[in-house]
């Protein structure tokens, strides 16, 4: 006789979806609130960003049982890399550690897409990029989650950044103003809700500039 | 393993302007990750104010065609006049429902300008379930991109030069995000007076 | 992903099931190839004729099977077979004082993406019977369509209205026939000599005859509505806003349902068919400063074909001469 494995899976997906972008003295980072599972709407007001230092915001979509441990066992590092620097993290190194942090759990991996944002050490935007086990990149913009290749494309369309093999290196941020990059977010998102039934209710976006960090809402389709 | 559907790869999109139409699609024929050809044509003219775009797999989309060509010389012959798109949708809808069971794999898009112009554009599923918009609709590998390319770029009421560079902006931009569509485009413009057609540059890659 | 490799069909309702997941007798991939193709080109649908026409002509109706083998070659060298999308919709019907009502969203999906925003889910059956579709969309179209027409021909036949028993036997024994492969569930509602009826049909060909009914993906939100508002007797006005609220619990509750409601009201000798009747999600932003190109597409070559009029319309009769 075989044996019967139970058809249990330890993972959901609750949808939902990110957008970062990078400019020259901001960053917006933007994520709907709706948390959903199949067919049903769980709670349609749910952060998925979350402030990991004074100048490092992650938005991540996925499962959020697994979005809540990761950014737990982050604050709790970054807790600690206070404690020993007596300093707040940069969003460069929060970028390394998230990285870690996701390989760490390389073939069980926490099933959450996230884009971290923030500002770097001369105060300039910077976007990171991720998949589910640590593999980043340093970008002009990025969106992840069930709506990303809906906002994708538009956002290439409107901001294409320079290639990284250029030399030398040019700067990954885009050229928008930053009341101009916030529209642009708020296109997408309204966008995205119009074709993808995962994304919707709200809009969350995050500014961070030179005077701090600033929260914006959006109503978004409820159906 | 993939689905037949994503066996060759494309991207088709048609958009509604001011008394006008266009209708796109990607040039590139491949089979699977390999690209087998870069002027590939899936729209095809049906006549002079009336085009399909076939997407899905090549030899399907080839063979509908062929029969669908057929079936409106016919009905030439019968009633001596062109077919409206609406009645166009309804023979393809009435071909591809027939093998519901066995389907072709492929994804219509039909556009064209019907009685006193008016544009018309419509989709289908692989079985024939017609869906109508007043905007734009979009069929192919890519169309998830194209969905959400389309949905920003999109405004009602264009000129044709508005229209085209619309569209062919939104197919551009989903075709780089799409690995198995791409190598420029073939873009259509049908106005009232004339037929405009248009190779687009793009990525190579 | 599995999800990438499954046929994009449009559908409207939870209730369908994948084709995959039937017991099979044989590793065919059409449930219908143990009728040998070569002796039945086509199997009849319907009233239609069979038809062994070995020319492509136009075809007398019915299903062809022609491409299940190669269809099946192609599964078995490895591409996957195309199975049933599982999604939603939202439909609804109630019986009041002088009629019946239908009500139905307006969402149609491929998978996670919405593929048409404003469909029409109430189907004309009849003058006096309307009846709203759920399941895969190529299905409920062509199956309420068949026997609107197979009703058109029975009236001209009988010189009768028809009745809504009519119209539902003639849903159910396709349905049966086809043991559940045309996955459609109905709500059929109307107003005949006999009185208002609401039905509901499953894609297997059983029904209900009920006081209130919905269906789709949305059925349960929208019970919920009906268990707790619904009465006997109601007014027209009553019944509507009980058949929109219904809807927009589907609507706003459920993820397969969305966008706009329609509903169609039957009395005795008059229907109403209120299409959008209420559209309760505008689209939410729209830049006020709208946007640019950054950069003009390139144009490698253009051809431009004037148009002319096919016949020049000439004043007076043509053939004369």
């Amino acid at each position: 006789m075989t044996k019967k494995h139970a058809n249990w899976s330890p993972y959901d997906n609750n949808g939902g979806s990110c957008v970062a972008i990078a400019g020259a003295d901001y960053c917006v980072i933007a994520a709907d609130t709706r948390m959903s599972t199949g067919y049903n709407i769980l709670t349609r007001d749910y952060s998925k960003i979350s402030q990991l230092a004074d100048k490092a915001v992650m938005a991540s979509s996925g499962f959020q049982a697994d979005v809540k441990a990761l950014q737990k066992a982050l604050s709790a590092k970054h807790l600690i890399y206070q404690h020993q620097h007596n300093k707040q993290m940069s969003c460069p190194a929060m970028a390394q550690l998230l990285s870690n942090t996701l390989y760490y759990k390389r073939f069980f991996p926490y099933y959450a897409f996230n884009v971290l944002g923030g500002l770097d050490n001369e105060g300039k935007g910077c976007v990171f990029t991720y998949d589910a086990v640590g593999s980043y990149e340093r970008v002009g913009y990025s969106a992840q989650g069930s709506g990303s290749t809906l906002i994708i494309p538009f956002l290439d369309n409107q901001l294409k950044s320079p290639s990284p093999l250029l030399l030398p290196a040019k700067d990954a941020v885009t050229p928008l103003s930053e009341t101009e990059a916030i529209d642009l977010v708020k296109t997408v998102f309204a966008s995205a809700t119009e074709r993808d039934i995962y994304t919707g209710d709200k809009v969350e976006i995050v500014i961070l500039n030179a005077s701090g960090m600033r929260r914006e809402y959006m109503e978004l389709r409820k159906d | 393993m993939s689905s037949i559907f994503e066996y060759n790869g494309s991207a088709l999109v048609a958009m509604v302007g001011k008394n006008c139409f266009a209708i796109a699609s990607d040039r590139r024929l491949g089979v699977q990750l390999q690209t087998i050809a870069t002027d590939f044509q899936r729209i095809f003219k049906i006549h002079h104010k009336l085009f399909i775009a076939l997407s899905g797999l090549a030899t399907d989309a080839q063979t509908l065609y062929q029969r669908l060509v057929f079936r409106h010389k016919l009905y030439q012959l019968r009633e001596e006049r062109d077919m409206k798109p609406e009645t166009f949708a309804s023979l393809v809808s009435a071909l591809l429902y027939e093998k519901r069971f066995g389907p072709y794999f492929c994804q219509p898009v039909i556009a064209g300008l019907g009685d006193e112009d008016k544009p018309f554009i419509c989709t289908m599923d692989a079985i024939g379930a017609k869906e109508l918009a007043k905007d734009f609709v979009v069929a192919g590998t890519a169309s998830e991109s194209l969905y959400g390319a389309c949905e920003s770029m999109f405004k009602p009421d264009m000129e044709p030069e508005e229209l085209f560079e619309t569209i062919s902006q939104a197919l551009l931009a989903s075709v780089d995000r799409d690995c198995l569509s791409g190598w420029g485009g073939h873009v259509y413009v049908v106005t009232p007076t004339e037929v405009k057609e248009r190779i687009l540059k793009g990525r190579m890659d | 992903m599995e999800n990438n490799q499954r046929l994009k069909l449009k559908v409207y309702t939870s209730l369908s099931f994948p084709l995959s997941s039937l017991p099979r007798q044989t590793p065919i991939s059409s449930p219908f190839s143990h009728f040998s193709p070569v002796q039945y080109k086509r199997v009849p649908l319907g009233f239609a004729k069979m038809a062994s026409s070995v020319v492509d002509l136009p075809p007398k109706g019915g299903f062809s099977f022609d491409l299940c083998r190669r269809n099946e070659m192609l599964e078995k060298k490895g591409l996957k077979s195309p199975t049933f999308l599982k999604t939603g919709t939202t439909i609804v019907g109630l019986v009041f004082q002088d009629g019946v009502i239908l009500g139905a969203d307006t969402r149609a999906t491929e998978g996670p993406i919405v593929a048409d925003k404003n469909c029409e889910k109430i189907h004309y059956m009849a003058p006096n019977i309307y009846c709203c579709g759920a399941g895969t969309a190529a299905d409920t179209e062509a199956v309420t369509d068949m026997v609107s027409s197979q009703l058109q021909l029975h009236r001209y036949h009988t010189g009768r209205e028809s009745r809504v028993v009519t119209a539902l036997t003639f849903l159910k024994k396709h349905l049966f026939n086809y043991q559940g492969h045309v996955s459609a569930a109905l709500v059929l509602g109307g107003v005949d000599i006999t009185g208002p009826h609401l039905h509901t049909i499953y894609p297997h060909g059983s029904t209900d005859t009920l006081p209130f009914a919905t269906m789709g993906s949305g059925s349960l939100a929208a019970m919920s509505v009906f268990e707790s508002k619904y009465k006997e007797s109601l007014s027209r006005d009553e019944g509507i806003k009980i058949v929109v609220e219904a809807i927009c619990a589907g609507i706003f509750n459920d993820l397969g349902s969305g966008s706009n409601v329609d509903v169609c009201v039957i009395t005795k000798g008059h229907k109403e068919y209120l299409r959008n009747h209420l559209l309760p999600n505008p689209r939410t932003y729209v830049n006020p400063k709208g946007f640019t190109f950054p950069k003009k597409t390139e144009v490698l070559l253009t051809k431009i074909t004037p148009l002319k009029e096919k016949v020049e319309v000439i004043e007076g009769d043509a053939m004369e001469e």
